[in-house]
């Protein structure tokens, strides 16, 4: 399969995210942030960065990108999107998912890795997971605090469209570590058609143990089945 | 050109000159300089771009080797890591804008050594930062500190390149002068390591990226001055950075890298234009034109003498052929980057600039960089070294008993953890570090081939205020230390040299042993310097900074799989010392916590000792004897222990019954005094032979201590702490309560 892997000015985890795909043994093409052709890919990866600068607001310039708008089409049409980091801010800001991403609860910048409770294995981004099993996953954002209105929050609980939670490496609650205090401890959603996955870790920098964790690429195998299986994505109720 | 200055001395000052140097340069000029001229001659002939003071001590490092592709001269140095590859790296200084406006004085650092790398086509892969403030315990210092911090990672993590490593000190000394050193590494195939080298007349001149605005006008000669009160007045001369803007700069010269279309890249760093066309033109033998009025500016009516001496961030210049000039220009509109063609290349030899057709500056280019006036100040060593030197450390009581000073050590500034900082860098973009920071050296691998390089800086002014010479050759052989746990093998040396006001015959006696000492140390361990940095006038109010030798070391590592980490790796493992047993108390972090002095014989260094000690521990790793390895510096022994005993996650049980014997003043000795030449290791018992074998070999001493495991961290009679109480002692120390 092929993954199209976006680039706009300033985004730079597009060769982290080459590199996952590479040692899962498949294709990855970029995608310019000018142009609308996705390439034929099977799923389009939103990378981290600072596109545009980030200036404004984060994502707030990149959702207007042309090639945004293929993206946004692609996604109707049932397309898988993932998100990371500054993707999942950039699919906040092009409304393909709900809440935002604020400034992180200590007002620091936070690398380091953090663990995430696989909360539904019913997406296509998580579906080679184990559901509550702990991904030990590195995040690094200074803008990643997850907030939403109460309904929201709870409509996407009910919906189990919370893919990941932070927690403490044990799988319990996260507390105080929380590395930037998201509302509900809520690390990554999907859609209301399951198809776009937008979460803050990188799962790419955990895609092999050398690096401190293969964890992440349960994730990029979850696609690579989802699509060989050409499945709908919709929720089982 | 008739606007010849009736020179006065505030003109003087603040281009920097003495009224000498302009006497000089009106007598080889023939005439006295325009004021373009003026500004020009001043900021060429500043320490910062010409090196006036530091110029013939720098002549005495070794800069060749095996391995060297490039040494000192180019924007940055190069070696040889096999499979085809260069590593490029330096290390440059921003202390002086930081300490005026730490964020964007950090930033704007971080941004400049940025370019010094990707300028020559290789991909900024690294960053490491050298960083020294006044007491952590004072508000003030810890707002610079945050401020640096936040600048260090507001440009490093918006550009993606990681800042895996780099050092943290506290000290008097730097109360009023904080230091910002920041190190750039990247890699390149060596057939497109590209060169600041303008050739063929006709050629043209691009300046492409950022617009040219009036920041940091006279930053190259306010980093040539002491601070004082009114310094702060001068935020003007501190730059701001747009890491946005460098990204996509940085991705079009990396990829102009070894294409045929370009004939010479230079970045623009201190005196902007004025420097970057000079050096460009100059190391071709050439001349070069530039038309000032052609340049995109930030604001209205900017003069040429303005346009020329603005250190605005971010911006290039290039050398193409004109066929050429249209296909490079759309390269950078691809990233929405301004490209300007501002003039071309001569065979004159001068610089000559005009705005708009009317001439504002014709200069001989030797006169600007062969004719620098050097300075050959009076060195003396100072009074009350001896007294210093000669005081005895041993006569001091230890305040504390050894568990509680190992846990107020573990716990100061100086040695505790820097997670609090290091998390605030994104240290793993890129995916390749495989060593994280905390450890003795980042270890990022090498795509492409089986190996992997080692990156660290290193200094210790403590033992420079004592001895400069000494302290600057520990520095190497720390840094080199560093390199070496990990299992690699030390290439290449980058150096900042952190001084104060060098014409203080005091200041140039130091500065003048530093390099003395750093000579030997490379020599003696086979290290070439390949890139550095001058930093003086560190300076407050007619105080100096204690001489501060900044090494940044790169090592290479044939096979990532023989690397080695400074946590014990497993329970039950023999730990070893490897090296001398010692008790050198003078200089260290020890004298500091327990009794506020820095008095007594420096630490020793044997360094053909240093030399056969690393070598064994390289042989050692390589074989795959080692769980662990860690160096020892800061703290001695007994910090070594406890830090290998946290990262691995595990105690040990110290058996060895010397550290028991002799009074408190002799423990504290063999537990903290900072002997050089020193490892702390671990091995399974069954690899325990292997390693005195080794050792043997080597003639070094290996001393076996005790055991690997448990939740405790005992030596035997002399104390026993929980790893925890360890642990949580040493995660606070940089955490104040607020």
């Amino acid at each position: 399969m092929r993954f199209g892997i976006a680039v706009f000015p300033g985004t730079w985890s597009d060769g982290d995210c080459a590199r996952a795909v590479e040692v899962l043994g498949h294709e990855s093409v970029r995608l310019w942030h000018r142009e609308r052709d996705l390439q034929g890919s099977d799923c389009v990866i939103l990378p981290g960065g600072f596109a545009y600068g980030d200036h404004l607001r984060t994502g707030a310039v990149a959702r207007f990108a042309p090639l945004m708008e293929a993206v946004q089409e692609f996604a109707a049409a049932g397309g898988l999107v993932l998100g990371i980091c500054n993707g999942f801010q950039i699919l906040c800001e092009a409304h393909l998912l709900p809440g935002a991403l604020t400034r992180n609860a200590s007002l620091e910048f936070r690398c380091e890795t953090t663990w995430l409770r696989v909360e539904t294995v019913d997406t296509p981004f998580t579906r080679d997971c184990e559901r509550g099993g702990v991904l030990a996953i590195p995040v690094s954002h200074g803008e990643g605090r997850f907030v939403a209105d109460p309904s929201t929050l709870d409509r996407l609980e009910a919906e189990r469209r919370v893919a990941f939670r932070y927690v403490a490496p044990d799988g319990s609650a996260v507390g105080e570590a929380s590395p930037n205090g998201s509302m509900r401890d809520i690390a990554g959603i999907v859609s209301e058609g399951r198809n776009v996955l937008g979460m803050m870790p990188h799962p790419e920098r955990a895609a092999e143990p050398l690096l401190g964790s293969g964890d992440g690429m349960g994730i990029f195998r979850s696609v690579v089945e989802a699509v060989a299986e050409r499945s709908t994505f919709a929720a089982v109720p | 050109m008739t606007t010849a200055l009736p020179v006065s001395d505030a003109t003087l000052a603040e281009v920097a000159l003495t009224r000498g140097e302009y006497e000089l340069a009106s007598r080889r000029l023939g005439r006295v300089p325009t004021e373009v001229e003026l500004g020009v001659i001043g900021a060429m002939w500043s320490e910062h771009c010409g090196y006036k003071t530091s110029k013939p001590l720098l002549a005495r490092l070794p800069v060749t080797g095996a391995r060297v592709l490039q040494g000192p001269g180019e924007n940055a140095g190069a070696v040889d890591i096999g499979g085809g590859l260069a590593c490029v790296f330096k290390i440059e200084s921003h202390n002086h804008p930081s300490a005026i406006e730490p964020y964007q004085g950090a930033a704007t650092g971080v941004g400049g050594i940025l370019r010094d790398v990707f300028t020559m086509g290789a991909r900024p892969v690294a960053l490491l930062d050298s960083l020294r403030f006044g007491p952590f315990e004072e508000p003030a210092q810890r707002h610079l500190l945050d401020g640096v911090v936040a600048g260090i990672g507001g440009y490093g993590n918006c550009i993606g390149v990681p800042t895996v490593g780099g050092e943290i000190y506290f000290d008097d000394s730097y109360r009023h002068n904080c230091l910002v050193n920041a190190m750039c590494v990247g890699i390149i195939e060596q057939s497109k390591l590209t060169r600041a080298v303008a050739a063929g007349p006709g050629n043209l001149v691009l300046l492409v990226g950022a617009d040219t605005g009036r920041d940091g006008i006279h930053g190259a000669t306010f980093a040539s001055v002491e601070l004082n009160e009114a310094s702060s007045e001068r935020r003007p001369a501190v730059q701001v950075g747009n890491p946005f803007l460098e990204k996509c700069l940085m991705e079009v010269c990396v990829t102009l890298a070894g294409d045929p279309r370009i004939v010479a890249m230079q970045d623009l760093g201190a005196a902007g234009l004025t420097s970057s066309s000079a050096e460009l033109a100059h190391r071709g033998g050439c001349g070069i034109e530039m038309d000032v009025s052609r340049i995109s500016r930030r604001e209205r009516g900017m003069t040429p003498y303005e346009v020329m001496l603005s250190e605005s961030q971010e911006r290039m210049l290039l050398v193409v052929r004109p066929q050429d000039a249209a296909s490079v220009q759309v390269e950078f509109d691809r990233w929405d980057l301004h490209s300007d063609v501002i003039g071309t290349v001569t065979d004159t030899g001068r610089l000559v600039v005009s705005d708009g057709g009317a001439p504002v500056c014709d200069l001989p280019l030797d006169l600007l960089i062969d004719d620098v006036p050097l300075r050959h100040p009076e060195a003396l060593r100072p009074a009350g070294l001896d007294e210093a030197l000669s005081a005895d450390p041993f006569a001091m009581t230890p305040p504390w008993s050894m568990g509680e000073t190992l846990l107020r050590l573990i716990g100061s500034p100086n040695i505790g953890s820097r997670r609090s900082i290091f998390r605030r860098y994104d240290h793993q973009v890129g995916d390749d570090t495989v060593i994280l920071p905390g450890g003795d050296a980042a270890l990022l691998r090498v795509r492409g081939t089986a190996g992997a390089i080692a990156l660290t800086t290193d200094g210790n002014a403590r033992y420079g205020a004592l001895d400069p010479r000494r302290g600057a050759a520990i520095a190497v052989c720390e840094a080199a230390r560093n390199v070496v746990a990990v299992g690699a093998t030390p290439v290449g040396v980058t150096n900042c040299l952190n001084f104060g006001n060098p014409e203080k015959p005091e200041v140039f006696w130091q500065l003048s042993e530093s390099v003395e000492g750093m000579r030997e140390a490379c020599l003696a361990l086979g290290v070439p310097v390949v890139s550095g940095n001058v930093s003086l006038y560190n300076d407050t109010e007619g105080v100096s900074i204690d001489p501060t030798t900044v090494i940044g070391m790169v090592g290479h590592l044939e096979d990532l799989e023989r690397r080695c980490a400074a946590g014990f790796g497993q329970d039950g493992d023999s730990v070893l010392l490897v090296g001398p047993m010692g008790m050198d108390l003078g200089g260290s972090e020890y004298q500091r916590l327990a009794h506020a002095v820095n008095a007594g014989p420096r630490p020793t260094l044997d360094l053909d000792l240093e030399r056969r000690v690393q070598s064994a521990v390289l042989e050692m790793v390589a074989a795959g004897l080692l769980s662990s390895c860690h160096d020892l510096a800061e703290g001695g022994l007994a910090v070594a222990l406890a830090e290998s005993c946290i990262l691995g996650g595990r105690g040990a049980q110290i058996g060895e019954r010397l550290f028991a014997l002799g009074t408190p003043v002799v423990q504290a000795g063999l537990l903290f005094g900072e002997s050089q030449s020193r490892f702390l290791a671990s091995a399974a018992a069954t690899s325990v032979a292997a390693v005195r074998a080794i050792a043997r070999r080597h003639d070094v001493d290996v001393r076996e201590l005790g055991t690997t495991g448990g939740d405790r961290v005992a030596v035997i009679d002399v104390f026993d702490l929980t790893l925890t109480e360890l642990a949580r002692a040493h995660a606070a120390a940089l955490m104040p309560a607020r």
